[in-house]
């Protein structure tokens, strides 16, 4: 009999357990889609699972706005929070470590650890800051597959993302499609709203209206506007919940104060606090150069621009099978803009599956732990493999 | 009431297009998927039968058919089939002119109301039918437009749809002498396959 393994009991028994980022250099430059050029560029990136013989089992996941390369797992033993879609990758769960191998890189122009406004311009010798070039979706469509290249990976299982990650699913499915054999999009939309839009400008001002902005050279200056990205954290992080969440969690609760009479001392609504603290930690985590970028790219996105502003011929050049999924109660990234992907890819003829999730969480559900979300997810997925990851 | 598949199968032309409304798990597609190689597609409302719909690798899509089939383009499906729901719909009529415009041909499968059983229990016992094939009470019952053979068969009339081929089956999913003589009385489940 084998002796028995030692593990470390630190770590759930459906996590990934503990995971070390690597990063890829890339010395061919990337034309991108301003024009621009990028002579060399690193990408951070995860890989959870193991390659199969035939390379076949590769799962990429597609990153929203402040996402980043750690999806899943622990980077150290004492972490007190796992990585941000720990809900959907690790052994058993929906995208299934034991079956597949998961890769996530950091997106470019990301700022935790790819080459993005915070790293230097070789040009300059500087951070590049305001002065990085604006990216769009498909700007990181190629850059993934050069990473998958380098991987070894000349056809993906599935591509998956919520939110703005969808984006980049779809974008995959059209730029590359004999490489996409499933395409998962959750919670997005092939083209923001007015009203989304709005929002994004919201969080754009308020941190270029911050003084600590400098035009977005504030490293150069040894500071960052951290108010402006807080505020525009918490624009945001309003509109990712739903109202219903919002009363759920906070109701009108006080953290400090009194509605009594006759005294008078400054009253706190428990929301309050807990939106100036989610602003604050953000703020000091994240690039604001890098959210304004994000922002942008999100705005730009039109998914059948180039093809007469026809999603069913946009669809066309695509040859994966999709799984569309939206959450009842998400305004940001309404169910009615994931149903426009669905009619659009049924009338281009291409396979479909799609569920409406019964969720009061918002546009946030994507990320969190629905018992219906992850089985229609988990049966998407368990096809996948049982099919030979076809 | 389960009808035999291979009775609409011979109606369905292989390599097709074929989009089923209230598909279930999915099993029909999943039949003409293995045996006639058609391109399947199938719209479900409850959540337990999307899963099974994608556990059995059908394509499915959440849909409220009540909200009808805005959603598809005209002439984009070669057979659109109904397998006991029609009679679930809060507008059959409306629903099986959608069904022609995106779909050439239909195949719809419905519970004949005029079926004797149904007829005793509400004339000589004055209770509204509960049946194996329709368990329910008046009050809890999806089945709120229930329709006879001759009703049906009216309705194609006044719409100019024309009746391509009937099959009409017994309790026990047969086809007899009986039921096809006087299938208004004698049918317990109607099988139609239509077009324009």
């Amino acid at each position: 009999m084998e002796p028995p393994i030692l593990m470390p009991d630190a770590f759930p028994a459906d996590s990934v357990g503990l995971v070390t980022p690597q990063c890829m250099a890339f010395d061919e430059p990337v034309t991108l889609a301003c024009g621009r050029t990028l002579d060399r560029y690193q990408l951070m990136y995860e890989t959870y699972g193991t390659l199969n013989a035939d390379r076949s089992n590769a799962v990429l996941i597609c990153h929203a706005l402040s996402g980043n390369h750690h999806a899943a797992g622990y980077h150290n033993a004492d972490d007190r929070k796992p990585g941000w879609w720990d809900t959907c990758i690790g052994p058993g769960k929906p995208i299934d470590t034991n079956r597949f191998f998961v890769v996530c890189p950091n997106n470019l122009g990301g700022c935790h650890g790819s080459t993005g406004p915070a790293s230097i311009n070789p040009e300059t010798g500087k951070p590049w800051g305001g002065d990085f070039p604006t990216l769009r979706v498909r700007d990181w469509v190629e850059t993934q597959s050069r990473l998958a290249d380098n991987l070894g990976i000349q056809r993906f299982a599935a591509i998956v993302g919520g939110s703005l990650g969808g984006m980049q699913v779809m974008r995959w499915a059209l730029e590359h499609p004999e490489r996409v054999a499933h395409a998962i999009v959750i919670a997005s939309a092939m083209k923001l709203t007015a009203q989304n839009i709005a929002f994004n400008e919201i969080a754009r001002r308020a941190i270029m209206t911050d003084p600590q902005f400098f035009d977005g050279h504030y490293l150069e200056h040894g500071t960052s506007p951290k108010t402006g990205l807080a505020i525009a954290r918490m624009v945001g992080h309003t509109t990712y919940l739903s109202n219903d969440a919002m009363r759920d969690k906070f109701g009108r609760s006080l953290r400090t104060g009194t509605f009594e009479r006759g005294i008078d001392a400054a009253v706190e609504f428990e929301v309050e606090s807990y939106l100036r603290y989610q602003g604050d930690v953000f703020s000091e985590a994240f690039d604001a150069n890098t959210y304004l970028l994000m922002t942008k790219a999100l705005d730009y996105f039109d998914l059948a621009r180039e093809y007469n502003d026809n999603p069913i011929e946009a669809f066309k050049k695509s040859l994966a099978r999709f799984l569309v999924i939206s959450f009842s109660s998400d305004w940001r990234f309404a169910p009615e803009r994931s149903q426009e992907i669905v009619n659009a890819l049924v009338g281009a003829g291409r396979e479909v599956c799609y569920a409406d999730i019964e969720a009061n969480q918002g546009h946030d559900a994507f990320l969190l732990h629905i018992p219906r979300y992850l089985e229609v997810f988990s049966a998407y997925m368990q096809r996948i493999a049982d099919e030979g990851f076809r | 009431m389960r009808v035999d598949f291979e009775q609409l199968s011979q109606w369905v032309a292989p390599q097709s297009r074929v989009l089923d409304l209230g598909c279930g798990d999915g099993a029909l597609l999943r039949h003409l998927i293995d045996t006639r190689g058609i391109q399947g597609m199938g719209v479900e409302i409850d959540n337990e039968r999307i899963t099974a719909c994608i556990r059995n690798g059908v394509s499915v899509i959440e849909h409220n058919l009540d909200r009808g089939l805005h959603n598809f383009l005209d002439n984009s499906f070669d057979t659109v089939i109904m397998m006991q729901a029609l009679q679930a719909m809060r507008r059959p009529d409306l629903l099986l002119e959608e069904m022609l415009r995106v779909g050439r041909e239909c195949i719809i499968v419905f519970p004949n109301f005029g079926h004797w059983p149904a007829r005793l229990s509400v004339a000589l016992g004055g209770r509204m039918p509960v049946s194996t094939a329709l368990p329910h009470q008046w009050y809890n019952t999806p089945n709120i437009h229930l329709c006879t053979v001759k009703d049906f068969e009216a309705l194609c009339a006044e719409k100019g749809i024309r009746i391509l081929h009937r099959v009409v089956l017994n309790q026990h999913d047969h086809s007899g002498a009986l039921t096809n003589l006087l299938p208004n009385l004698f049918a317990a489940t109607a099988v139609y396959h239509v077009s324009r």
